[in-house]
């Protein structure tokens, strides 16, 4: 016994020893990143496509524009959607009916293949044609038809405008519209898959600021830098492993204990953790263009009826909910103005607060003096916020006679429920890439009842507005499309927004340079190490 | 009857089995919860974009008219493809068995290592100190779960001193694989000559091997023994003690040797439930076994792994039960008269 102790012993320092020195080499320029999920496709456009892809996506390809960045008050550094800056192409003029891009001369892909106009047409094509998300993304730029994209000259580039689209060029900047190398791809397609998305699926043919070294589904992603890269300053780190860890404790620990050197996958308790321990760098930003909600399905009754959709927001513990699911890690809507924080745009008081004599009148004017039972659904999936959410709903509602059992749906059925639309009252959250308001209108409240307008609300005044919204160009009666539909959205109460949640990443100390991008996504290209 | 005979009746015994697992898996798997097409068709999906997916995927025929694809795409060695990792289920399954395997063989070789001793000093000294202390460590290997053992020895040892290396997989991050021959990183490294990558993996196969280790090494410590009371107390041993015979080859050539036969039968029960037991274990130490890999597809309502996974399972218990048979031949001559 003694002696097997002693061996065990024995052999525990020699792996601490081991362990060391294999640490010290090559950790300057490379960067280890632990994630909870990796990419299922290299492939943004395929079918089913997990948003882990999108980060290998934004580093592997690139685009023909980026986005400018600025600095925030705090010191922290994020995108800025109003500035659009050069990636894949040089420069571009924006006339009346056609957009022209002129492209780096000097760009290659990763295979030495130079960058032409022929690649772009093929890519985007691609982007339109096989249907889908990249499809929808697309048209969201009013982008629908492989006839909008010309090909003037190897260097030269034209977009067609179906119509004036504001979304358009910011469109073209977000991580779906990749330039793939069409010469390598089409070597890979077949009659049957004209656009090789069974190779690409799990090669990438790219030019991006990284290469692909080594990818182990489930296990690992390894990216080094293509040092011949043109569409931006070279990057300062030299290679970038990812790996999946998937006990979120762990995570922490390699974090806390410097084996590990960025993490965006950790519960928001421990973020406040670390944030206040102060060993570690954490930095949040306010998720742009999205909150989270109790959403009710106004089309079945009970809440169909406004006045128990209204009895149910002046319930909810709002201050509750965001200290003790939450942990503070956001911003809480209410009491705060919506709109300012949610869209950058307008400012709009909310109108929400518990107040419980209300709730109660408003119950009983509603013809609900004793209540009813119900179902409160949430996505298992993100029960570390939504479970204590729930739970803290439930007790509330009770409290106005609404007697809701708590349903866990698995995260894999969620999206599923959601497109039923039959979920009487539920807990979710939606932010849109596109920071405007009334593209997230759009998804959520707009009469053609997409999946993310998830309680079947129809309107036509409410799609009035968001329409006459997006093609507007003078910004005071912008202004006012953009202040109608967010009252109307507050008096119709088909949700209640909560909070507008943190993207928080920790990190240590030495690495610089993190960037907030609506993607949500980490992008290698501006971190360094120190 | 000849060796190849009894391997055969054998295996066709089985099949049976194996043919229940194939439908029940089948049945078991539609009755989940979850749409695969809604997963796959992604965000902003429209109800046509899913059903058109649900009609590539085979969702839309009858129950029995998939069972029969499915039993057809079997036969041709194809399990199906996963959504999460987006690969074939087959390549899937054949990447990360060997790192479960690895792990369950080195524990329970480890077990092994620490229990048969120990179990052999506790008979012959009943009521002794080393009897207490194989006691203590038997009922506190089976008393603690799984996942709390390996997270107490990453805290520990991770954690606070710093002696483990990050529960990381199966290599650091810095260390790449050695080529592959056989998928286990111990045997590969070492043909390669990689001295660097055989440390590195058996630096990370500790604390996970102890993990599972101390889990398995309670029945057999206890099981070796009673066994070994039993046949110590037996006539023959008597005999052969009256005969003067050392007590060395008592003790191992005589007692021990009858007193495999039920522990031989209970590693093959342990080697089954720690290849369950893996899941837990792989999820703590970021394994990259088969175990992890069925759990997330189970979470996200992917049919194929979760299909694949039960069968090679199940195929694995067949040979396994197989190898106890042919084992227990080995140990005890009677056995392979009867077969």
């Amino acid at each position: 016994m003694a002696k097997v102790l002693r061996i065990l012993g024995a052999a525990l320092v020699a792996v601490a020893g081991l362990a060391g020195s294999a640490r010290a080499q090559g950790r300057a320029d490379t960067l280890l990143v632990v994630t909870e999920l990796g990419p299922n496709s290299m492939d943004i456009h395929g079918v089913g496509t997990n948003r882990p892809a999108y980060q290998a996506s934004w580093n592997l390809y690139d685009r023909l524009m980026t986005y400018g960045v600025k600095t925030l008050p705090n010191g922290s550094q994020m995108y800025d959607y109003t500035v659009l800056k050069p990636e894949l192409a040089e420069s571009w003029q924006v006339g009346a009916d056609a957009i022209t891009f002129r492209l780096r001369p000097d760009a290659r892909f990763h295979d030495g293949t130079p960058v032409t106009a022929r690649d772009v047409k093929w890519s985007f094509d691609r982007a339109v044609t096989v249907g889908g998300f990249p499809t929808f993304q697309m048209k969201a730029g009013s982008l629908e038809k492989p006839d909008q994209f010309e090909i003037v000259n190897d260097q030269t580039f034209r977009v067609r405008l179906l119509r004036k689209d504001k979304l358009t060029m910011p469109d073209l900047a977000v991580p779906v519209p990749i330039i793939i190398n069409s010469e390598l791809a089409k070597k890979h397609a077949t009659s049957s898959d004209p656009w090789a998305m069974e190779w690409l699926k799990n090669n990438v043919a790219g030019g991006g600021a990284y290469r692909l070294e080594a990818w182990r589904p489930g296990q690992e992603t390894i990216y080094a830098r293509f040092d011949e890269w043109k569409s931006g300053p070279l990057p300062k780190i030299k290679r970038v492993l990812v790996r999946e860890v998937p006990s979120s404790g762990n995570r922490r620990a390699l974090l806390e204990r410097g084996d590990a050197d960025i993490s965006f996958d950790l519960p928001p308790k421990d973020f406040a953790e670390l944030a206040k321990a102060g060993k570690l760098t954490v930095i949040s930003h306010p998720v742009e263009n999205a909150f989270a909600y109790v959403g009710m399905n106004v089309k079945n009754p009970p809440f169909a009826s406004l006045k128990v959709r209204q009895a149910v927001a002046a319930i909810i513990p709002y201050e509750k909910i965001f200290a003790t699911a939450v942990y503070g890690r956001g911003v809480l809507l209410q009491g705060n103005p919506i709109a300012s924080l949610t869209f950058g745009h307008e400012m709009l008081p909310a109108p929400f607060k518990t107040d419980l004599a209300r709730a109660k009148t408003l119950m009983a004017e509603a013809g609900f003096p004793g209540g009813f039972e119900t179902t409160l659904s949430f996505d298992q999936g993100f029960a570390t916020i939504n479970e204590p959410m729930a739970v803290l709903v439930q007790e509330s509602l009770a409290q106005i006679g609404i007697r809701a059992t708590i349903e866990k749906i698995p995260g894999a059925n969620w999206r599923n429920m959601l497109l039923k639309k039959e979920m009487p009252i539920f807990l979710n959250a939606f932010g849109g890439w596109l920071n405007y308001p009334e593209y997230f209108f759009f998804w959520n409240f707009h009469g053609q009842n997409a999946v993310f307008n998830t309680s079947s609300y129809q309107n036509p005044e409410m799609d009035k507005l968001i329409d006459a919204a997006r093609f507007e160009t003078d910004k005071a009666r912008y202004a006012e499309l953009v202040r109608g539909f967010t009252k109307l959205m507050v008096s119709d109460v088909p949700r209640v927004p909560i909070y507008q949640p943190f993207l928080d990443i920790a990190m240590q100390k030495n690495v610089k340079g993190y960037q907030y991008w609506f993607h949500r996504q980490l992008d290698y290209r501006q971190l360094s190490k120190e | 009857m000849t060796f190849a005979k009894l391997a055969g009746r054998r295996l066709a015994l089985a099949l049976p089995g194996l043919v229940g697992v194939v439908v029940v898996t089948f049945l078991l798997n539609r009755a989940l919860p979850g749409d695969p097409a809604a997963f796959f068709a992604g965000p902003a999906a429209t109800p046509q974009a899913i059903a058109e997916i649900r009609i590539k995927l085979g969702l839309d025929r009858s129950l029995p008219q998939q069972f029969i694809l499915y039993v057809r795409d079997l036969a041709r060695g194809d399990l199906g493809k996963s959504l999460t990792t987006g690969q074939s289920v087959r390549a899937d399954l054949l990447a990360r068995l060997p790192a479960s395997l690895e792990l369950t063989l080195c524990s329970l070789a480890l077990a092994l290592a620490v229990a048969l001793p120990l179990g052999i000093l506790a008979a012959t000294r009943p009521g002794s100190w080393v009897d207490h202390a194989a006691r203590v460590v038997t009922t506190a290997g089976v008393s603690l779960p799984i996942f709390f053992t390996g997270l107490l020895l990453v805290y520990v040892f991770y954690y606070l001193l710093g002696w483990a290396p990050a529960p990381l997989g199966r290599l650091d991050a810095f260390t790449s694989p050695p080529p592959p021959v056989i998928g286990f990183y111990l045997v590969d490294s070492a043909l390669a000559g990689d001295g660097v990558a055989f440390r590195a993996s058996l630096h990370q196969l500790v604390l996970p091997a102890v993990t599972l280790g101390l889990f398995a090494m309670a029945p057999i410590a206890r099981m070796t023994r009673a066994a070994m009371l039993g046949v110590l107390a037996s006539d023959f041993v008597r005999t052969a003690r009256a005969a003067g015979l050392a007590p060395r080859t008592v003790l191992f050539t005589y007692a021990l040797r009858n007193a495999l036969l039920p522990v031989v039968t209970l590693l093959g029960m342990v080697f089954s439930f720690l290849l369950g037991a893996n899941v837990l274990v792989e999820k703590v130490f970021a394994w990259p076994g088969v175990g992890s890999y069925a759990l997330e597809a189970l979470i996200a309502s992917d049919y194929a792994p979760v299909q694949g996974f039960v069968l090679t399972m199940a195929s694995l218990y067949v040979l396994l039960n197989l190898a106890i048979d042919i084992l227990y031949g080995l140990i005890d001559a009677r056995v392979r008269i009867e077969g």
